[in-house]
């Protein structure tokens, strides 16, 4: 790799967040993917690996008696300090760093490979099918039916091939309607609720301006509401605050005149934009990353980030949704501006609340390759895979995640799935490894022959699925509806995310991992233990994943200094003692 | 004056009573001596509500139709109950007059001065005998199972009659070689007369905490030679013992203003004083009073409940609490050391930072058992004033007299060692959540009065059961044990950070929804050890449980945890 200046630096120091703590010399490793710091003390080889993927930022520090320091933030939340004895060392690493974790092109996805066959490939991509989904919902019914109008992405470039519209809604409607709407994001299906024959539909802002109406997408939304025989009256949800949406039409955007349309009954939900999200996150990280702070600074700073009033404002109108369906047996039209991020954030956490599949391990999966992937949530953009406008990076999805954790929380036996799960699906969309959440929509995504060059994530979590089970889950069928409390104080700080490196903080016991041993008997019965995992319980599978997983990253570089080393213990069956050091 | 003469009305039928998350209820309400009862009318299976009038912190009463209109005409009134375990319930009562009579015979019932016409004293349940004995141990038993004390220490009754200090047991553990007459100079030197004495011995290396009271050094910077030789005593041949000052060094300074001071470094040469600010009193009590106020606040902003949350300053109390326990431990245990604990009076925060320590350090202590008798040993016998401290809780609009939760925060402290460490304790929330409901309203006797002699005096251990002794008879009942308990040697030294800490939602939000959900998983946890238990066999091994000690911090890796002590 040509950006790899120096690829091996002695004595360097990993700072601990606590000074007196103890820090001994290591060694720092640039590889093509990862960033490797080895620490050898006595017996004990501890590593730290870092995907470049995950690096935020880069930052060198002013000199200081001890050395030159370089600050390294990343996007799972890490922060790592070291320390360079010579200033041309830190200058090196920091000049590589700055070249590979933004990489103008080329993500480790189209590098990776899991050492599976073409057929393997193939299948991990037809996985989790949008499609099935319709079919689950009981589509194509009565009131609703599939469409491939968009199959050449000609209505909408950022939408799905595949839609879910009114049924005998005429194709002027449809076209109509998408030229009226903000990016031609058209009002389509993303949930029927099988019950009460309510839907929840998603779009984006109207081109309504201060006068503008259109005729066919008011037929449109007459047809959504009379595709549900429960109820007279559609809601439309903008999930924006009301002044945001105000400015929006003095630029020829905005939102619905209730005049215009029959029977809508129009409602602002108030979740802030992007921007103010990714200000307020970068404000919870301060108080993450306080040295030692007071209870009270913890307290004051966690409120003036704002972050949780955030969440919670997502959550309400996520509620909202939920209730008008399940209440009201009112279908919903959700939009924001684009109708890729509220709105996507909206939709699936009201699916959620609604749908008890979805709150399963492939549930989840479906869930967020629906909503998210394929109807265009700007995956590249927010999470800033390339070097692209830092303006245009977000926390949405983390967010999104950080609502069902919530829930979670609040309802310890209705998730088929542990927090654990959601961090590793957080990890995995920085991470850049598997395919799917690369690129901004589907159209993108075909363009660049995604499914051929990488693969999918999804087939990988389903096969540590035991760690991801939730030992408390309970199929019960009487909460089929999730109605939580709003209350502020429900929401609560999520350490486990937010602080998942900082160890020290965590409970030092884990009622998870012993639940999952005890349950481990009946997985066992079902799967063929290895001599590895039966000498180390739950904690070894992890180790045992993770190692066989960066084994393969390995055969990337194969110059690797550890290469050989580790197949060479792997392989006498000797990882154990090497996986003990590892810090993960 | 007897009871029954406060209760002008004794039944009202066709009463409603609200509670929250429940659909609401008609039936009979009847107030007793000591007793408020409501019987749903359904004749059988008929849903009881008990309430101890002494649980009843509050009562608000309002009445419409002031203009005494006969009940036919449809005059009532609605009482709201708020209860010290921060229960609120309300009541329609048809009728005026019987409503305001209702509220009249609950206000004096509920706030009962002498002891003996306290419920305890007439709770007299079939399956308990008043003979034998009373409590789980004695300073005496104590003394002879911990072995590790033999040589070094022994057991003065100078205090038996309690004149050299009236909030100490009859017994208490001294250093050997210091004679009664010495302990009765050091008393003399010490507020309230609690001189230093021993209050837990480290398993490992020896190492003691004592505690006592602030030493009455005053504006003159006195001395006592007996105290100092007590002191020099306790760490006999080793070079150093801690002191552990619950006060900051300011405060400490302007206490001798008031007669009371600090050991000086001058006369202790031996001991190194450490000062850790620990709010007491009415600010500990209004902190509560605050945060149970903000967990009821009916609005949806979430900065209102962040910044009513830091405002409470409840969570600061807990992490102080913490930090300081943690400290006391750094000192027994990887230091070496022995410690001093004191504050001005001795009888509040000391107990709370020398039993967390204990907690922490002591395995035996983590046992139902173990706890109750830290419980009892550290709290009842060393003289916390139950009854002034417990006087009335969150809800009461009377004027904060010796009010304080301090025992409350002691079970706050143990909840958050237990989320932390959730195999460590054989107990569970449910016995902590207990505790703090029979700390303001028991039918046992064990949290009344103030002291042993009060309790001597009152005839308390002859009249009443001990709560103790009924938790652990005949056999403890399974809500209250940890499913997933396994023992460990080793110090559980809780985080301090304050993302480590949490509400304790157990007990503030005990009586919503949440509560009910949190049960749910409780059950599924039992039922999977259960399940567990059934297929491992009656020969169970414990291969299951061996191979999480190292998921266990050994206490060398929690150093870097001390820092922010």
């Amino acid at each position: 790799m040509e950006h790899i200046i120096t690829p091996k630096v002695e004595y360097v120091k990993l700072l601990n967040r606590y000074p007196e703590k103890k820090s001994v010399l290591g060694t720092l490793y640039l590889t093509a993917t990862h960033l490797i710091y080895v620490e050898q003390t006595n017996n004990t080889r501890k590593e730290t690996w870092v995907l470049h993927h995950h690096i935020m930022s880069v930052e060198k520090l002013p000199l200081t008696a001890h050395g030159c320091p370089l600050l390294i933030r990343c996007k799972t939340f890490q922060l790592l300090h070291l320390l360079f004895q010579r200033e041309r060392d830190c200058q090196d690493v920091y000049q590589s760093l700055l070249r590979l974790f933004q990489p103008e092109e080329e993500l480790y996805a189209f590098l990776y490979n899991p050492q599976q066959n073409e057929e393997d490939r193939r299948q991990g991509w037809e996985f989790i099918n949008v499609a099935n989904d319709f079919s689950r919902m009981g589509l194509s019914n009565d009131y609703w039916e599939i469409s491939h109008l968009n199959k050449d992405y000609e209505i909408c470039s950022t939408y799905p091939s595949v839609l879910g519209l009114p049924k005998n809604v005429s194709v002027a409607t449809v076209t109509g309607s998408a030229k009226f709407r903000s990016r031609g994001r058209l009002p389509v299906l993303s949930y029927f609720h099988k019950d009460t024959k309510a839907a929840i539909c998603r779009c984006s802002q109207p081109l309504s301006g201060l006068t503008s109406r259109c005729v066919e997408d008011e037929q449109m939304l007459q047809a959504i509401s009379q595709a549900n025989p429960n109820c007279p009256y559609i809601y439309v949800v903008d999930t924006r605050p009301k002044l945001n949406a105000m400015a929006n039409r003095a630029a020829g955007k905005g939102y619905e005149n209730e005049d215009n349309y029959s029977n809508i009954r129009f409602q602002f939900q108030g979740i802030e934009n992007i921007h103010v999200m990714r200000n307020s996150l970068q404000k919870l990280l301060e108080v993450c990353s306080m040295k030692s702070p007071s209870m009270s600074d913890y307290l004051t700073g966690l409120e003036n980030s704002g972050w949780l009033r955030h969440i919670k404002s997502v959550m309400d109108a996520g509620m909202f949704l939920a209730k008008a369906v399940c209440e009201e047996r009112a279908s919903v039209l959700v939009h924001c501006s684009d109708g890729w991020d509220r709105t996507a954030q909206v939709c699936s956490l009201s699916c959620i609340l609604l749908d008890p599949y979805y709150r399963t391990i492939k549930g989840l999966m479906v869930l967020i390759e629906k909503e998210w992937i394929s109807f265009g949530h700007k995956f590249s953009h927010r999470c800033g895979h390339l070097d692209t406008d830092p303006k245009e990076v977000s926390p949405v999805f983390t967010q999104f995640l950080e609502c069902v954790w919530q829930l979670s929380e609040q309802f310890p036996c209705v998730f088929e799935f542990n927090e654990r799960y959601l961090i590793e699906i957080h990890n995995q969309v920085y991470a850049c490894q598997y395919g799917n959440f690369i690129g901004n929509c589907q159209k993108e995504r075909l363009e660049i022959r995604l499914h051929e060059k990488t693969f999918s994530l999804w087939p990988h979590l389903l096969k540590n699925q035991h760690l991801y089970r939730n030992p408390l889950y309970r199929r019960s069928l009487e909460c089929t509806v999730l109605r939580p409390s709003t209350l502020p104080l429900h929401f609560k700080f999520w350490c486990g995310m937010y602080n998942y490196y900082d160890r020290g903080m965590h409970p030092k016991q884990s009622v998870l991992d012993q639940l999952l041993s005890l349950t481990q008997k009946q997985v066992e019965g079902e799967r063929t233990m290895t001599e590895l995992q039966r000498v180390r319980g739950v904690v070894g599978v992890v180790d045992f994943v993770r190692v066989e997983r960066y084994l393969t990253d390995m055969t990337l570089s194969p110059s690797h200094p550890f290469t050989s080393t580790i197949h060479c213990a792997f392989t006498k069956g000797q990882t154990q003692s090497l996986t003990h050091g590892l810090d993960w | 004056m007897e009871l029954s003469e406060h209760i002008k009305t004794a039944n009202v039928e066709d009463v409603t009573l609200r509670r929250p998350f429940h659909p609401a209820l008609r039936g009979t309400l009847c107030v007793t001596s000591h007793h408020l009862l409501f019987s749903d009318r359904k004749d059988e299976a008929s849903w009881q509500l008990l309430i101890l009038l002494k649980n009843i912190d509050a009562i608000e009463k309002s009445v419409e139709n002031l203009f005494g209109y006969p009940r036919a005409m449809g005059s009532s009134g609605t009482i709201t109950i708020k209860c010290k375990d921060l229960l609120v319930l309300q009541l329609e009562i048809p009728g005026m007059e019987e409503c305001l009579n209702i509220a009249s015979s609950i206000e004096a019932l509920s706030s009962l001065e002498s002891v003996t016409e306290m419920y305890p004293f007439f709770y007299r349940p079939s399956h308990l005998t008043l003979n034998g004995p009373w409590g789980l141990s004695s300073t005496e038993q104590y003394y002879k199972q911990t072995e590790r004390l033999w040589d070094r220490w022994r057991v003065s009754t100078v205090n038996s009659d309690y004149s050299v200090c009236p909030s100490y047991p009859s017994a208490v553990i001294v250093p050997r070689e210091v004679d009664d007459d010495k302990l009765i100079r050091s008393a003399r030197f010490r507020q309230g007369g609690r001189f230093p004495v021993l209050s837990y011995c480290h398993h490992r290396n020896g190492m003691v905490i004592m505690r006592s009271s602030q030493p009455l050094t005053g504006a003159n910077k006195k001395r006592c030679k007996e105290d100092e030789l007590l002191l020099q005593a306790v760490i006999d041949g080793s070079e150093l013992g801690y002191i552990i000052d619950l006060r900051s060094a300011q405060q400490a300074q302007q206490a001798r203003m008031t007669g009371g001071g600090f050991e000086s470094k001058s006369f202790y040469s031996h001991w190194k004083r450490i000062h850790r600010h620990h709010e007491r009193g009415k600010i500990v009590q209004e902190s509560l009073i605050k945060l149970v106020e903000a967990c009821s606040d009916p609005s949806h902003s979430v900065d209102r409940w962040l910044s009513k949350l830091e405002n409470s300053k409840w969570l600061s109390h807990v992490h102080s609490a913490l930090s300081t326990a943690g400290l006391v431990v750094e000192c027994v245990e990887r230091d070496g050391h022995s410690v001093l604990v004191h504050g001005s009076e001795g009888t509040d925060n000391t107990l709370l930072v020398s039993s967390l320590a204990q907690l922490i350090l002591d395995p035996a202590s983590r046992t139902v058992t173990g706890f109750l008798c830290l419980l009892e040993r550290e709290w009842i016998q060393a003289g916390h004033p139950f009854q002034q401290r417990c006087a009335h809780s969150a809800y009461s609009h009377a004027r904060l007299k010796q009010e304080c939760p301090i025992f409350l925060l002691l079970l706050d402290c143990v909840w958050q060692v237990w989320r932390q460490f959730p195999l460590a304790l054989e107990f569970s929330e449910a016995l902590l959540l207990r505790l703090a409901q029979e700390v303001y309203a028991s039918n046992y006797g064990t949290f009344l009065c103030n002291s042993e002699q009060e309790r001597c005096a009152a005839g308390v251990k002859e009249n009443t059961h001990c709560l103790f002794q009924s938790l652990l008879r005949p056999d403890i009942e399974e809500q209250y044990l940890n499913p997933l308990y396994e023992p460990t040697d080793l110090a559980i030294w809780p985080s301090v950070h304050p993302q480590s800490l949490q509400l304790w939602t157990g007990l503030f939000l005990r009586w919503t929804e949440y509560a009910q959900n949190m049960e749910e998983a409780r059950e599924e946890v039992w039922s999977i050890v259960k399940e567990h238990h059934e297929q491992a066999g009656p020969d169970r091994t414990n291969n299951t449980l061996s191979t999480h000690c190292d998921t266990l911090t050994p206490f060398e890796n929690l150093m870097d945890e001390l820092t922010i002590l």
